[in-house]
């Protein structure tokens, strides 16, 4: 699986690509591959307040229900509304057309302190 | 997690070639999805499909007075079976509450053959064990036996091409003991998905070979291989109970709606004081369906209230494939189980709108 160079990776599995101020925030291949078969997405409204490290969201497989952590801090400008009526496409396009939210962040550093593609790879090789 | 190293089922490889996801089921390494949960789902439902059930545990156990045994610790009549029958059953404590829920095939009237779950298959063996005062042969069997099952309208027309025995002959809950592949099989036309197919039990050492020919025969059938995963949500349409969810300990088999499995009048058998208490007094709380009316699904524990009162547990529940509707087993008090009462799953701290309905969810064309 192809795992965007620019983008940044957490231990949670979600990934954050950064657009000036703007971090699109989604969740990784592996996270889907994990879940299986998702039938449900539950994402914040704009004008939410996302916060490093705290849930802001669930998706929802045939198998189980897991949360969403923000992997920065800010607004949420907009969420993937398309998901809910086609939750299928997070385990078809997890990197890509199924992002999450978008989210204007406080502090772009903390970007910058996420996970490399490779590191993040690396870490779900350990981890599995 | 255990130091014990998971148990593996002569078909790993097989299945980590296949590109399975593998969990660890009950400390054996068991695939839970292949192609993805839905996609093996109806499969099975429309075609057919192949799982590798091998974890489960077999007794065998023999002897002259081997039905006496038999019957004395399962709750279903055994001495109406006749040679190549089976019969789902309950083995039980003696306060009425599962051991385990087990398949008894009777070979003879002197051997039978018991296929159990596979993280209870030690308790069952002791439990036989303890109660065998009949002199009988009880054996350990499960490291003689892979178990195969073979699922879907399109099973017999598959599994037909591998076998001399005529397998449209053999009737539901009947097996017949032949060659199939080549190698010698225990043939029974039984499943946990709802559906016609065959679960068939061969030597570990032909697993393998079992496995490739089913997979062989059944291509232009559009065979795949199914994960455990599948498995639970088609054995879930069906309402076939799972153990440690719908049974298990501190459940008798009247309360999980499964009456037809208990036959009070056979004779002695263990357990059978606190079912025949249990009936008289009247129960409690009784297995119900759910479906939701509200968003969510409604997961296994999860607990349900009724006019903002606690009255209930999930024991299974998961979005339905077949159905397209988010569909579940609970445990009511006895004047709610039957369709038709409101209820409400708290889901993540929400109280969830459901509603009870009549089971199965699933019911195939014919049976």
């Amino acid at each position: 699986m192809n795992y965007p160079e620019s983008y940044r990776y957490t231990k949670e599995h979600e990934w954050v690509s950064l657009a000036g101020d703007i971090a699109t925030i989604g969740i990784t291949f592996h996270a889907q591959e994990e879940l299986g078969d998702i039938v449900y997405v539950d994402l914040p409204k704009p004008g939410t307040q996302v916060e490093t490290g705290k849930s802001f969201g669930s998706v929802e497989s045939v198998k189980a229900v897991s949360d969403i952590y923000g992997p920065v801090s800010g607004e949420v400008v907009e969420a993937n509304d398309t998901l809910a009526s086609g939750p299928e496409k997070l385990n078809q396009d997890p990197h890509g057309e199924a992002w999450l939210i978008k989210v204007r962040v406080a502090s772009p550093e903390e970007f910058n302190n996420l996970l490399s593609a490779a590191d993040y790879q690396t870490y779900i090789g350990a981890e599995s | 997690m255990t130091d014990n190293p998971l148990k593996r089922t002569p078909l790993n490889e097989v299945h980590r070639a296949a590109g399975a996801r593998m969990v660890d089921f009950g400390g054996w390494d068991m695939p839970v999805q292949y192609s993805g949960l839905i996609d093996e789902h109806n499969t099975v439902r429309n075609a057919v499909g192949l799982f590798d059930v091998s974890h489960m545990g077999e007794i065998e156990i023999r002897g002259p007075e081997a039905m006496k045994l038999v019957d004395y610790v399962t709750t279903n009549a055994v001495a109406r079976l006749k040679n190549g029958q089976a019969q789902y059953s309950g083995l039980l404590y003696e306060h009425g509450g599962f051991v385990d829920d087990i398949l008894v095939h009777k070979v003879a009237d002197d051997s039978f053959f018991l296929c159990v779950n596979a993280s209870n298959q030690e308790k069952d063996f002791e439990h036989i064990c303890g109660a065998n005062q009949f002199e009988c042969e009880v054996e350990f069997a499960g490291d003689k036996y892979s178990q195969l099952a073979i699922q879907g309208p399109k099973a017999l027309g598959v599994a037909q091409t591998l076998t001399d025995t005529p397998l449209s002959t053999i009737k539901y809950y009947w097996f017949v003991d032949g060659t199939f592949a080549g190698v010698p099989a225990r043939i029974a036309r039984t499943g946990y998905t709802g559906e016609d197919g065959f679960e068939v039990y061969v030597a570990p050492e032909d697993a393998v070979r079992v496995w490739n020919a089913i997979m062989a025969a059944g291509e232009s059938a559009g065979i795949k291989p199914c994960g455990l995963g599948a498995r639970n949500t088609l054995r879930l349409e069906s309402k076939m109970a799972l153990y440690g969810h719908e049974i298990g300990a501190s459940i008798s088999p009247l309360e999980a709606d499964l009456a037809w499995i208990v036959k009070l009048d056979k004779g002695d058998f263990i357990g059978r004081e606190a079912l025949r208490k249990q009936r008289e007094k009247g129960l409690t709380r009784k297995l119900t369906g759910f479906e939701m009316r509200g968003r969510g699904i409604g997961r296994d524990g999860y607990e349900i209230v009724i006019e903002g009162q606690a009255a209930g547990w999930v024991t299974s529940g998961s979005p339905s494939p077949t159905l397209n509707k988010n569909i579940g087993l609970c445990y009511l008090p006895i004047d709610r189980a039957q369709p038709g009462e409101k209820i409400e799953i708290v889901i993540r701290n929400q109280p969830v709108e459901a509603e009870t309905v009549p089971t199965p969810f699933y019911k195939r064309q014919g049976s």
